[in-house]
């Protein structure tokens, strides 16, 4: 925290005098950080606040260990890059989302620190932030609070098992909704006593090989964190897997079977 | 120490703002049976406009001393509940029954130090390790209502049976399924039945710590008991069973529905604004609950949807 935040005030500083472009429009959510976070993460790209990019989240955070919360970037058309982040977590980004092959939607869960805004922020392809967000409310306490994993004894032995889904494509643009579980414990490092211990990266290929979606996960994730995406596997595809890290090299590897689809072998027919 | 408090005390009494007068609950007994009363909650949330009175304990006063069963959200509810009690009868009481962990069933045990205080004991259990972390949010929630008030476990561990007091014959009945142990009582002499948090009337039933199939067991058994008058922890007080079916309803609605869209493949976010049918309108905080409880029970539905493949 104490690394991004001189990180970012030293970006603001240097940035400051050789600022392009028209101002910044007002952040809507009035947030204390948004001038730390805007150059961290968006650098001097330019950056609007778009009700076209959705969050949906609850207004009170229920538990917060595992706050749902879902990204919606469709309305803007193609994105290259999606950004979710929490502006008062120790951690203020939850996850960094490439939809290759994918729709720009995105469904996880996190943990929440205190009452932030939350956000969403999806780049076009000519380089714009659109951003959406709202606030949500907590008691707080997610990020440094020890994960329920270690209750197990066996904990250790779970790591990296991954539990997994893909339901039969629907839609006009016959996507594949993917939710997937990865058992981690997702370790913040703000713990006494337990290191950083956390999930880094994500990718989803096709079986042929074909990068659907990438993904840069952080700390804030939920231990055992789940994910819904919405993916469009080649139409010879008959499965999909899945390939990461943690920040201690441990690798997760996984195929996901496709849902048989009538007319799938044929179409794939040369 | 003493006088430190005095001269604040001093102070807060002459500030102009606290013409108002300090916050108090106005608590009223309203009879409704024999011997028997309760103090009637709103069917809200926890809210600083209400103090965390949400929550409807009674007392039965008898030969041999007065039965309270519950204190309330705050060591102010229990001090105000033994002063309303004191309007009503010069018995002592004689000891107070905790129907389960929730803080608002407890937290005014601080008012009731110099009596038994019973409970079941897995509540002992749960309040003794979750206690301090539920009136940490309870200050949150509800501010200075709670001022004052620490957390107090019950002192008496009590099981399934039947204890006399006077003229009373109270049938203490240990069900699950709103939490780990809910404690019903059923004065047989009466026919009054303090029902826990097991039954929840024209309020949404809260599910932190709910095991749903456990739950759907616990309404059949108060289901077969002869009932004259149903005090439900939450909500309208009824002289039938139709809370007990009101609260089968939405929990098998609940549970099937979470169950359906976990199977279609929705995620959690996905359910927060999902319609809920008409039939449960009247019930209070309905949002609001519903989406508390998609939180406490989405996350081990969607484990059986979610298959290993690796």
């Amino acid at each position: 925290m104490n690394r991004h935040l001189a990180a970012a005030a030293l970006l603001a500083v240097l940035s400051g005098s050789a600022w392009a472009g028209p101002p910044d429009p007002a952040d809507p959510l009035a947030s204390v950080m948004w001038d730390v976070l805007r150059p961290e993460l968006f650098g001097t790209a330019p950056v609007q606040f778009d009700e076209r990019v959705t969050v949906t989240a609850p207004d009170n955070a229920e538990n917060a260990a595992a706050v749902p919360v879902m990204a919606d970037a469709t309305a803007l058309g193609a994105v290259e890059e999606m950004v979710l982040f929490a502006d008062l977590n120790p951690f203020p980004v939850i996850l960094r989302f490439q939809p290759l092959a994918a729709k720009p939607v995105i469904a996880t869960r996190f943990k929440v620190q205190q009452a932030t805004p939350l956000r969403a922020a999806a780049r076009t392809p000519d380089g714009v932030w659109h951003i959406g967000g709202k606030l949500l409310d907590a008691a707080g306490g997610g990020c440094t609070a020890a994960p329920a994993t270690y209750a197990a004894a066996d904990w250790a032995d779970h790591v990296g098992e991954v539990q997994a889904r893909a339901w039969t494509p629907a839609g006009e643009d016959k996507t594949t909704r993917l939710r997937f579980l990865v058992r981690h414990p997702m370790d913040t490092g703000l713990v006494a006593g337990i290191p950083a211990y956390f999930i880094e990266a994500l990718t989803l290929r096709d079986s042929e090989g074909r990068a659907l979606a990438r993904l840069q996960t952080a700390e804030p994730l939920s231990e055992n964190p789940v994910f819904t995406l919405e993916v469009q596997p080649g139409p010879g595809a008959r499965g999909l897997t899945l390939d990461g890290r943690d920040n201690q090299g441990g690798e997760v590897k996984a195929a996901i079977p496709l849902p048989w689809v009538q007319g799938s072998v044929q179409g794939a027919l040369p | 120490m003493r006088a430190l408090l005095s001269f604040l005390l001093l102070i807060l009494s002459a500030a102009p703002g606290w013409a108002a007068g300090p916050l108090a609950y106005h608590l009223k007994p309203v009879a409704i049976a024999p011997d028997t009363w309760i103090f009637e909650g709103t069917r809200e949330h926890f809210t600083r406009a209400n103090g965390g009175n949400i929550l409807n304990p009674g007392f039965i006063v008898t030969e041999e001393g007065v039965i309270v069963i519950q204190t309330g959200p705050s060591r102010r509810f229990g001090e105000e509940m033994r002063a309303a009690i004191a309007t009503v009868t010069d018995k002592p009481i004689r000891k107070v029954f905790v129907s389960n962990l929730h803080p608002d069933y407890w937290l005014g045990n601080r008012a009731f130090a110099d009596v038994p205080i019973a409970a079941l004991p897995g509540t002992i259990e749960g309040i003794k390790a979750e206690g301090a972390g539920m009136t940490e949010n309870m200050y949150r929630l509800v501010g200075d209502w709670m001022r004052g008030t620490e957390p107090l476990a019950p002192t008496e561990a009590v099981y399934g049976s039947t204890v006399v007091f006077g003229s009373h014959r109270l049938r203490l009945i240990p069900l699950e399924g709103h939490t780990a142990a809910d404690l019903a009582i059923l004065d047989e002499t009466t026919g009054v039945l303090f029902a826990g948090g097991v039954v929840f009337s024209d309020r949404t039933p809260t599910t932190p710590h709910a095991d749903i199939g456990k739950w759907l067991a616990a309404l059949d058994a108060l289901e077969a008991l002869d009932v004259t008058v149903l005090v439900p922890n939450h909500g309208r007080i009824r002289s039938d069973k139709a809370a007990i079916a009101q609260t089968r309803d939405w929990l098998t609605w609940l549970d099937g529905t979470l169950r359906g869209r976990a199977e279609a493949g929705a995620d959690m976010a996905e359910l927060l604004d999902l319609p809920i049918p008409d039939r449960f309108a009247g019930m209070g905080v309905l949002r609001e609950e519903y989406r508390r409880s998609v939180s406490h029970l989405w996350p081990r539905i969607e484990q059986t949807v979610l298959l290993r493949v690796n």
